[in-house]
């Protein structure tokens, strides 16, 4: 972290906390809800920016990793091993005296044991790297469109896949998903008085995976990474193994999709195929794209108002029509992203070398 | 012991032979010119030691060992560093970051490193910028070192990309078209600064059209010719070479 990467993050914090105040002189603790989930869609975000910004790739996709994440730790943490575990299952046995499993009671009174929310996270992680390795391995020889359609394939595969098994809930998605105790008393879940511990919790956390991030960029792989979106071929004849940089940035932003995915998934207590969706992705790039693509603070930004915005339901039914317009119109008048616009220029002349 | 040996090199694209059976060797801190007329093969043949494109058949031995079949990346890493002709550098970065790259082989920090800003990578990202810092110095570009490349004058922009190469400490250089795009005086600049990185005992192998430049500086020069080797010698004999006259001149008898 250089001195210059501070004032941005603390900036961030005091936002952050500044926002909470303000919903709590103002009564408007509602908002909370929407601000957590906007905090972890942001953490999809920033890790598509690190690939779509700085290593110059692209993902039509990512909703496929956070669904991965979500549906692997909601499947994981919902599923009854109760009968598995009176029938002597080795495994579920072994995992209960290992302190792995939860015990609990359903609605009626009738025992539940499920996976502990940290194996079912871990586990998930694991499945996102190996699932982004596999995919990412043979997709990343591809460039520009190909790789945006194979990407967009892959994320179709997901949206299907979940959307027909019935583990997974098909169409109804998983709901019920328990709460995450990530240490005793603090617990990931929608409950209405955790509310804003559950708000700073998942700003804690896009604050760790923004300070990682640039981190990463201000190193020599950052370096590196810039080397290859600028002149593939010379980065290579300078030693860059181009194709492990690619991958290995692709697994780390597809681990950020996942980690988001855990943690949206046990705040709303469900998950449904719409996070899988083609839409999402798109959404995603949209935002990346609107903040500037290598601007990691442009894309958290426009993540941060952007998502809000939708989840408070203000674009209606229009939802994802209005992404879809976003990205043309990005496209065509500001590929630079809407915080580098000549007439912002104007007011913040020497604000230009935004990270 | 030669540090470069190519025996029996061949590449064709299509029916073209455009590396016909090259053989020669490079020999340590020398200065090795190869020379021919346009679509003599010169850049194909730079591209196969460099590893950017695969050889048919033959073999390319460094230090008595074969790089015929590695990836760029991974010859770059065993000490072969090379410019091109049309220059690459990295667009949107300043001089002192391309520089910066070239240092990437010598240097190891991953991602681990790098994400958690861990200590050793920020002494690793110290002595890298210094390192940088001095091989601009050395090319006498260090004034630009804060400037984006995209804005630096030609000459100062092949500049850069020597320091870039430079920057891994290779053992063996190679400058494809050193002077092309150059005028006259830029062009002897660039033959003082590689007599200059010669002395500091890296051996340059040089692919130029530019014979004043390739005369001067050449310790031994190799001539190709639709593909084939036609000369191998001391810079006097290829002067005194028929057959190269003939290709350069034309033949009397036309």
């Amino acid at each position: 972290m250089t001195r210059r990467n501070y004032i941005p993050i603390m900036l961030f914090i005091t936002a952050v906390i500044g926002i909470q105040l303000i919903t709590k002189f103002t009564g408007t603790n509602y908002y909370l809800t929407q601000l957590t989930m906007t905090a972890y869609y942001s953490l999809v975000i920033i890790g598509l920016c690190l690939v779509m910004g700085y290593a110059g790739q692209i993902s039509l996709g990512h909703a496929g990793f956070f669904a991965i994440g979500g549906y692997t730790s909601a499947a994981l943490t919902t599923c009854n091993l109760t009968s598995l575990f009176k029938n002597g299952n080795s495994l579920v046995k072994f995992l209960s005296s290992q302190g792995m499993l939860i015990k609990s009671q359903d609605l009626y009174g009738d025992p539940v044991l499920y996976v502990n929310p940290w194996l079912a996270a871990i586990l998930a992680i694991m499945l996102t790297v190996a699932i982004a390795f596999l995919i990412g391995i043979p997709v990343l020889k591809l460039k520009g469109h190909y790789l945006a359609m194979a990407t967009l394939g892959f994320g179709i595969i997901i949206f299907r896949i979940v959307l027909a098994t019935e583990i997974f809930g098909e169409a109804d998605g998983i709901s019920e998903v328990p709460g995450f105790t990530l240490i005793p008393g603090v617990s990931v879940n929608g409950n209405f008085d955790n509310r804003i511990i559950n708000y700073y919790i998942a700003c804690g956390i896009v604050v760790i995976g923004i300070i990682l991030l640039l981190n990463l960029i201000n190193s020599r792989v950052g370096r590196a990474l810039r080397a290859i979106h600028g002149a593939e071929d010379a980065a290579n004849a300078m030693g860059i193994n181009t194709s492990r940089y690619k991958l290995y940035t692709f697994v780390i932003s597809a681990v950020f999709a996942a980690v988001a995915g855990i943690f949206l998934t046990h705040y709303n207590g469900g998950i449904g195929p719409s996070e899988a969706g083609i839409m999402k992705s798109i959404r995603y790039v949209a935002i990346v794209a609107i903040g500037g693509m290598a601007n990691m603070w442009g894309a958290l930004t426009m993540g941060v108002i952007l998502n809000f915005m939708s989840l408070r339901g203000m674009f209606g039914s229009y939802d994802d029509a209005v992404f879809g317009a976003i990205l043309i119109i990005i496209m065509l008048f500001a590929p630079e992203g809407l915080l580098r616009l000549a007439i912002w220029q104007k007011f913040f002349k020497k604000n230009d070398s935004a990270q | 012991m030669a540090l470069l040996e190519i025996n029996n090199l061949n590449r064709s694209f299509g029916g073209l032979k455009a590396v016909n059976n090259v053989s020669f060797s490079v020999q340590p801190d020398t200065i090795k010119a190869v020379i021919g007329p346009n679509g003599a093969g010169k850049t194909t043949l730079f591209n196969l030691i460099s590893g950017n494109l695969p050889a048919d058949n033959g073999n390319i031995l460094f230090n008595s060992t074969s790089i015929t079949d590695l990836k760029p990346y991974q010859i770059a890493g065993l000490g072969i560093s090379r410019t091109f002709q049309n220059i690459k550098l990295f667009p949107g970065m300043t001089a002192l970051e391309n520089v910066m790259i070239g240092r990437h082989v010598k240097s190891k920090a991953g991602f681990w490193a790098g994400m958690l800003n861990l200590p050793a990578s920020r002494r690793e990202e110290k002595s890298i910028t210094e390192n940088s810092l001095e091989l601009l110095e050395l090319l006498e570009i260090a004034p630009f070192a804060h400037i984006d490349v995209s804005n630096l004058a030609f000459g100062q922009q092949r500049a850069v990309e020597f320091a870039r190469a430079l920057a891994s400490e290779p053992k063996l250089l190679l400058l494809d078209e050193p002077a092309a795009g150059l005028n006259i005086y830029e062009t002897a600049e660039i033959a003082r600064l590689i007599t200059k990185i010669q002395k500091k005992g890296i051996t340059i192998l040089l692919v130029e059209h530019d014979m004043s430049l390739v005369m001067d500086i050449s310790d031994e020069i190799v001539v190709l010719c639709f593909g084939e080797k036609i000369a191998d010698d001391l810079p006097a004999e290829i002067q005194q070479n028929p057959e190269v006259i003939q290709i350069y001149l034309g033949d009397d008898n036309a």
